[in-house]
């Protein structure tokens, strides 16, 4: 038996997805989507849903992470859905909620470690070096007190926490 | 001169650092003054960080932001996923005074306060519109034959009605930048095509990334291009790698290392010798 969460669409609009609603399903995103070419994601499918308020079957399903943020949809929707501030709120809710996946978690581990998404390593220091650049990016990674500045924001947003 | 922060982001300098010094040369050579952006952070990436949280991924940009307006400079950056963040957020910010002054009560307690006043700027469209495909065609050194395909990616052109570059769905601007070296940008079917890697399909599900690149790569063989010109690391990062062991072996360049080829400028200087796929010109 399918639940629906009443309260779900107020929920994805607090999260930046407000224009959830004016939706009226012609599928002009399914058929633009370059996912939904190659996996199951099926856009329009997954805005009815939000819209139902199915919210158990929203946030934990997979597909919801097959949207590479492209854009096509949104800039085809005859309705002018933001269909990609939709998924990413709807992302937001599933992570608050504990969904998280492994490969993402190593992504937000390493903006946490060293204020990259990617760190640094023997091989691109050594490069760099050739190129005539310092060994290490002019940013938080060489400045304790950006970093720590940095970490503030992290902290203050409550990113560490989700991720832990 | 016009003077610029550069913000670096992650890719460029910490996988294809070939990129930055590449783009510092070229917009040397062109008149573009670069001032790096000192304590930046990740943008923060659009995919992943904005997926997870939004409210950290549009402080954390305010703070880059921020920094820049301390400056009193205009932001320039070189990778679609740092113009997209960047750009959406500095958009944001401009519409929503509450949306600023809320993410000011955060920055306040860094130091810092942003007035909403810092212009994001992609280094393709400054070299299209402020530089100009004339003062371009001056500054080439060795006119190239290439045939190309053009690679815009989605972030640079998209969301277009904030953006206002070009046509999202059949552009020039990067055609013509390639078109101003003496090279061939080849027509191709789905052009405007995602790479495959962008919102976090790379680092979660990389074999479905890879069918949208492996797509990509069909059609710019069908095409008739024999390499691909980006604006973005991360695209670049996902061809490049991706080519390993596919049958296909396209050099990847992003445009500053094209300009830095017919330029004059010497290969050892431009990375190429870092790719992961052979970069034979």
């Amino acid at each position: 038996m399918v639940t629906p969460a009443p309260t779900f669409t107020e929920e994805i609009a607090a999260s930046g997805g407000s224009s959830i609603m004016q939706c009226f399903q012609c599928g002009t995103c399914t058929a633009s989507c370059p996912s939904g070419k190659y996996m199951a994601y099926r856009t329009r499918k997954l805005m009815r849903a939000a819209q139902l308020g199915l919210k158990d079957e929203t946030i934990n399903s997979e597909d919801l992470w097959h949207c590479t943020t492209c854009y096509t949809c949104a800039e085809r929707c005859p309705r002018d859905v933001k269909i990609v501030d939709i998924v990413t709120a709807l992302r937001n809710i599933a992570v608050a909620n504990g969904k998280l996946y492994e490969g993402h978690k190593k992504v937000a581990a390493n903006l946490i470690k060293v204020g990259h998404t990617v760190d640094n390593n023997d091989k691109i220091k050594a490069l760099r070096k050739e190129l005539g650049l310092p060994e290490s990016p002019p940013t938080v990674m060489v400045d304790a007190k950006a970093k720590a500045d940095f970490d503030k924001i992290l902290e203050l947003t409550g990113f560490n926490k989700l991720v832990v | 001169m016009a003077k610029y922060a550069f913000f670096l982001g992650c890719i460029a300098p910490l996988r294809y650092p070939g990129i930055e010094r590449s783009t510092r040369d070229v917009c040397k050579a062109l008149g573009v003054e670069l001032v790096d952006l000192k304590d930046a952070s990740c943008c923060p990436a659009p995919g992943v960080i904005k997926s997870f949280s939004k409210d950290t991924w549009l402080a954390a940009a305010a703070r880059n932001l921020a920094l820049a307006e301390k400056e009193g400079l205009d932001i320039l950056t070189i990778c679609n996923g740092c113009y997209g963040s960047l750009f959406d957020a500095a958009h944001e910010l401009h519409e929503d005074k509450k949306l600023l002054d809320s993410v000011n009560k955060i920055l306040a307690e860094i130091g810092l306060k942003y007035s909403g006043g810092t212009k994001v700027r992609h280094f393709a469209e400054v070299l299209y519109k402020d530089v100009g495909v004339d003062k371009i065609k001056e500054a080439v050194k060795k006119p190239l034959d290439y045939k190309a395909a053009a690679f815009y990616g989605c972030h640079f052109l998209k969301p277009s009605g904030i953006k206002k570059l070009d046509d999202p769905e059949n552009p020039k601007m990067l055609d013509e930048l390639i078109a101003a070296v003496g090279a061939e940008s080849m027509p191709r079917k789905q052009k405007m095509m995602c790479c495959g890697a962008g919102g976090g399909l790379r680092s979660q599900f990389g074999e479905n990334a890879m069918q949208l690149t492996r797509a990509n790569l069909e059609n710019i063989k069908e095409g008739g291009a024999s390499m691909i010109i980006d604006v973005c690391p991360f695209c670049h990062l996902q061809f490049d790698a991706g080519q390993k062991d596919s049958g296909f072996n396209f050099p990847v360049l992003h445009l500053s290392q094209l300009y830095g080829i017919a330029m004059g400028m010497d290969a050892k200087d431009l990375g190429l010798n870092a790719h992961v796929t052979p970069v034979k010109l």
